[in-house]
């Protein structure tokens, strides 16, 4: 997909190349099935090659796929995630990255403009001061990671659904895409951008975000697991083609609802 | 070789004397729920390594998928195997009578004598379709302990669409637990069951060929 390679107003050029390395993806994590005695002993149960490696991988996608639909039937617009009192907020709250929290983007805050694109009427770019005034909202949700461990944070910001309004998004579009400072990407259906629960996060536990929570901006998606809240944004665009994002690329489930 | 000469009588009399033990739709889901644990199982043990719960993991080896990503997919593919297969078994199970001609009643009396006559080595196994009453109970615990893993399981993938159901096991944290524990009794009981079928062949001939 086309897209302008302008710099990113706030975002380090240099360090962006040096967090580039990083995302390449291990060839060995490419392979899920190598070496695994578990599909060694379901060879010969079943007595055929089922578990070729290439084949099983494919077979394993296309079902990964079809648990996509299912979420998508599953997900309610109405079912909202569970909620806690500020006393149950993990303070520190957990740093998590594919880096280190040293090595996590530092965006500066002045320069900084959040940039809208694809299908939107005002394609106007954001400073912080702007997204500031705007309405706020507040939850206290947890944020379950795809590893399994979980943690309830205390999130403020604007309701996506009420900014996609105000910039005249077509919300008839399939996906949202988000651009991350270190590189990280991101795309979500139109239905979850829309739930009341999904926020453009500008705060953590009523202070704006600091470095190691994704400041300035952090989407806030308590309906999905942890990955597919990005942070650092710094790009938004609706449209009808799905992007992928960073670990789904690499094989973690797309929907990854909750 | 004519018909005629292939009659059972004539090939296998063993076979013909012998009674149906385990019908075909016993075999079948029996078989396809080894496989189907077998690989939930292992990429359960993968998932487990990325966040454990306890001061141990799983060593790679054993485990199935690779890495994270891959477990996941192996693991919410074999499901699908797993819950389809389990409620075909469960609704003949129940449909037909079997479950409780063969599992029910368990009285306690009987399965402490039942158990000490196995831990003798007195235990008959003349009659291969009367479940002793230690089987009884060990066959009604892991169909519970089945049932146990697929709801804690629905409840740790979905705790926002069925935060009910989350609710019900104590909560996403504590669901995690419970859907570990009964992953523990499956294995022990997988360990045990194998054990016997070894020991006893012929049970083990009686669940490939039926009789």
């Amino acid at each position: 997909m086309p897209r302008p390679r302008k710099p990113i107003p706030g975002v380090d050029a240099k360090q962006l190349i040096g967090d580039a390395g990083k995302l390449l993806p291990v060839p060995s994590r490419r392979l899920f099935l190598r070496g695994v005695v578990s599909v060694g002993a379901l060879a010969s149960l079943t007595g055929c090659d089922i578990v070729d490696g290439p084949t099983a991988e494919n077979s394993l996608r296309v079902i990964s796929n079809f648990n996509d639909w299912v979420q998508a039937r599953l997900f309610s617009r109405t079912t909202l995630a569970p909620t806690f009192p500020e006393s149950d907020v993990m303070r520190p709250f957990r740093f998590n990255a594919y880096y280190d929290e040293d090595d996590a983007p530092e965006v500066d805050g002045d320069t900084y403009k959040l940039e809208i694109g694809g299908l939107v009427d005002n394609k106007k770019s954001w400073t912080l001061p702007e997204l500031y005034k705007l309405p706020e909202v507040s939850q206290v949700t947890r944020l379950v990671c795809v590893e399994g461990w979980s943690a309830i944070g205390s999130w403020q910001g604007v309701r996506l659904s009420d900014f996609l309004k105000l910039i005249g998004a077509d919300t008839r579009a399939k996906y949202v895409w988000f651009q991350c400072a270190e590189g990280y990407s991101n795309t979500i259906d139109m239905p979850t951008a829309l739930h009341p629960q999904t926020q453009l996060t500008l705060k953590f536990d009523h202070k704006i975000l600091t470095k190691a929570y994704g400041f300035p901006i952090r989407i806030r998606i308590p309906t999905k697991l942890g990955f597919k809240n990005p942070k650092y944004v710094t790009a938004m665009w609706v449209q009808n083609n799905d992007a992928g994002g960073y670990w789904e690329n690499q094989g973690y489930n797309w929907f990854s609802g909750l | 070789m004519t018909i005629e000469a292939a009659a059972p009588s004539s090939l296998a009399p063993d076979a013909a004397v012998r009674p149906l033990i385990h019908p075909g739709w016993v075999r079948v889901t029996h078989w396809i729920n080894a496989l189907a644990m077998l690989m939930m199982i292992g990429s359960g043990w993968q998932i487990y390594d990325a966040s454990p719960l306890f001061g141990f993991v799983f060593p790679p080896q054993i485990a199935l998928g690779e890495w994270l990503a891959g477990a996941l997919l192996w693991h919410f593919a074999a499901m699908w195997l797993l819950v389809i297969n389990g409620i075909v078994y469960v609704t003949l199970g129940v449909a037909t009578g079997r479950f409780r001609s063969k599992l029910f009643p368990i009285r306690p009396r009987e399965v402490v004598r039942d158990f000490v006559a196995a831990l003798r080595g007195k235990l008959a196994h003349d009659d291969l379709s009367v479940y002793n009453a230690v089987q009884k109970l060990l066959y009604a615990g892991v169909l519970l302990a089945g049932l146990v893993i697929v709801l804690s399981g629905i409840s740790i993938w979905k705790p926002v669409q069925f935060w009910w159901l989350t609710a019900f096991f104590g909560g996403y944290n504590t669901a995690r637990y419970v859907h570990f524990a009964a992953m523990t009794s499956i294995v022990a009981f997988i360990f045990v069951h194998v054990a016997l079928a070894l020991i006893v062949p012929k049970s083990l001939r009686a669940m490939i060929v039926g009789r």
